[in-house]
């Protein structure tokens, strides 16, 4: 009895912490290219989850060819986004890019409410809704999903930056940009590669959750500073802490919820965000002195 | 001798601003008045985050919670203790000083982004404990008939009378924030914003310096707070989210935050734009969100500050092609 609950609270943080170690992953990726919180990472998994919903029930296009071309949508936002706000910003003092960001972030959250109004949206679930069971805790399909797709991502993300010419290319630009570019790498565009790149991430989670949850307009924003939560968690510059972070963070908070008061669940994420930023700001899962390069 | 011209001229200028500020009441009809009301209230919080951000280089996206709690104590000690609201204003900036100062105290070693985080988890958690607390705090439905200020017989329930109690604790927060920006303190923290470890070299106490101000910028948003509370008589979280605190750090960087009245005009600016747009939120929103990334990339500094440092260069040009000026 009570370790099916416990089994219960683990599987629900994991599934949630999959998501989170999405988003995270995403600002990870941002925060390594370029040393900056981009605020709008949330508004990224709530059009990805909007986008997929017109282009599925509006558009009625088959479930995986509306996924894709929602990640791509979110994509191609997030190249605009840094050709447009970011490269601009190529001097800007720090308080200026929170700002720009933050504006960007207001900007994409009432976009999104002008295109797709204030009602909240559902997609189906992508392979039914009968819960299996694991000794007496349940699991849905999609958050089998869910977890699979973040392994699948996170190993991809490793092969990438380990084996191909241009994830060399974007490790070597995030830890020296100057170095990269005297060895020829285009350091300004492997920003716009991080950019692309955290945006189709967080459409990913946004599509995988949105069977899940009711997503509206304003959705963005606790997803957001969950994501950042977990980041922090795991370091904000090292990707598998950023994982490790968010799968945690999905833990404690479903724990947290069950076994303290659900009231103060929203509020969990922030505890543990401050915690970490005001005992160790390096992270529990990254290693003291992980800033790559001073700037 | 100049400077001194220089900084009389500059002390007339406010006073006679001050002086055009009190007689709006003559003018204006009450709807807005009430907008004045306002923008005095947000143009408090405004200085003192203009010297948090203009001068010590800090950024803080968690001053609407500190402006809440001052609201909040205020009115809490006003209404279940019966005290006089006059002093639980000054106990409400106090209380709000002492919190900003806590929160400083871990949260000002961390740097940029960091810190614009760890202020905005604290401003959030501050809101979800206005809505939980809720034996103390009414919950989400807040406080109702929170009592008017007096003096003596004379109850201020008026916008128009009210209006000079926000003027007065305005001129009093900018003669404090000019102060500060001319003291020994306010050179070693525009000396700080310029390089830290140069500052911290010469000797300059840079950790104090910020925490100092971080935690005057506390009092003036739980000043304003108590201000609004007794204002409107009526308080709930809502009042008191992120989105107002991006607001205020809105309007210092679209103001101008090298400037403590730059930053006063863009609060000004930016409350006139969002009360005369509240009926078509939707759309003023998106070009809200547009206009802080435009600015940003356009005119960095801010608004007023750039079309000062435009008209200076202007002036300079005129004069020059006039040939010196015999004096």
């Amino acid at each position: 009895m009570l370790l099916s609950k416990v089994l219960q609270f683990v599987i629900t943080g994991v599934a949630n912490g999959a998501i989170y170690a999405l988003i995270a992953l995403g600002f990870t990726l941002i925060y390594n290219s370029r040393q900056i919180i981009n605020f709008a990472q949330g508004e990224f998994v709530v059009i990805g989850g909007m986008a997929a919903y017109t282009f599925y029930v509006t558009a009625h296009l088959p479930l995986p060819v509306a996924l894709l071309a929602a990640i791509l949508v979110v994509t191609l936002l997030g190249v605009a986004f840094e050709r447009f706000v970011i490269l601009p910003l190529k001097n800007a003092a720090s308080i200026s890019l929170i700002i720009a960001t933050i504006g960007m972030s207001i900007f994409l959250r009432t976009g999104a409410m002008l295109i797709w109004g204030k009602e909240a949206m559902t997609l189906p679930h992508f392979f039914g809704d009968k819960p299996w069971n694991i000794m007496g805790a349940t699991i849905l399909p999609q958050q089998i999903f869910i977890i699979a797709i973040t392994l699948v991502i996170v190993v991809g993300m490793q092969l990438f930056f380990r084996l191909t010419v241009t994830g060399k290319a974007m490790l070597a630009a995030s830890m020296n940009p100057e170095a990269a570019r005297l060895m020829g790498i285009r350091s300004e565009r492997m920003v716009m590669y991080s950019f692309a790149f955290s945006a189709a991430l967080g459409a990913v989670a946004g599509v995988s959750i949105a069977p899940l949850v009711m997503m509206s307009f304003g959705s963005g924003a606790a997803l957001g500073i969950k994501g950042f939560s977990a980041a922090i968690l795991g370091g904000l510059t090292n990707p598998l802490g950023a994982v490790l972070g968010g799968l945690s963070l999905g833990v404690i908070e479903s724990v947290g919820a069950g076994l303290i008061s659900s009231a103060f669940k929203e509020a969990i994420a922030l505890i543990v965000l401050l915690m970490v930023l005001l005992i160790k700001p390096s992270g529990v899962f990254g290693k003291i002195g992980t800033r790559r390069h001073a700037r | 001798m100049r400077a001194n011209r220089r900084r009389l001229v500059n002390w007339l200028g406010i006073v006679c601003g001050f002086g055009l500020l009190a007689s709006l009441p003559l003018f204006l009809n009450d709807f807005l008045m009430t907008i004045a009301v306002v923008i005095g209230i947000n143009v408090i919080i405004v200085f003192g985050l203009s010297l948090l951000m203009g001068y010590a280089g800090q950024i803080s996206l968690g001053h609407a919670g500190l402006y809440g709690l001052g609201a909040y104590t205020s009115a809490v000690m006003s209404t279940k203790l019966h005290l006089d609201p006059w002093l639980t204003i000054v106990a409400g900036a106090l209380l709000a000083g002492a919190a900003a100062y806590l929160i400083g105290l871990p949260a000002l070693r961390l740097r940029g982004h960091y810190l614009a985080m760890a202020t905005l988890g604290a401003g959030v958690i501050m809101q979800i404990m206005f809505v939980e607390l809720s034996g103390i705090t009414g919950g989400p439905a807040g406080i109702s008939s929170i009592p008017n200020l007096k003096i003596g017989h004379l109850i201020l329930d008026q916008t128009g009378a009210y209006f000079y109690v926000v003027l007065a604790a305005v001129a009093v927060s900018l003669w404090l924030s000019l102060n500060v920006v001319r003291s020994q303190k306010g050179r070693a923290l525009r000396a700080m914003h310029g390089n830290e470890l140069a500052a911290a070299s010469i000797g300059v106490d840079t950790a104090r310096a910020k925490l100092f101000i971080f935690t005057l910028s506390g009092v003036f948003a739980g000043l304003a707070g108590g201000l609004y509370a007794h204002y409107l008589t009526y308080i709930s979280p809502d009042s008191f989210g992120t989105s107002l605190s991006i607001l205020l750090v809105a309007m210092v960087v679209i103001g101008g935050s090298q400037s403590v009245v730059a930053a006063g005009l863009g609060a000004a600016l930016l409350t006139v734009i969002s009360e005369y747009f509240r009926t078509y939120q939707d759309w003023s929103l998106v070009f809200f969100g547009l206009s802080l990334v435009l600015v940003m990339i356009f005119a960095p500094r801010g608004l007023f500050v750039e079309t000062a440092a435009v008209a200076k260069r202007l002036v300079a040009r005129v004069v020059k092609r006039r040939g010196p000026v015999e004096s």
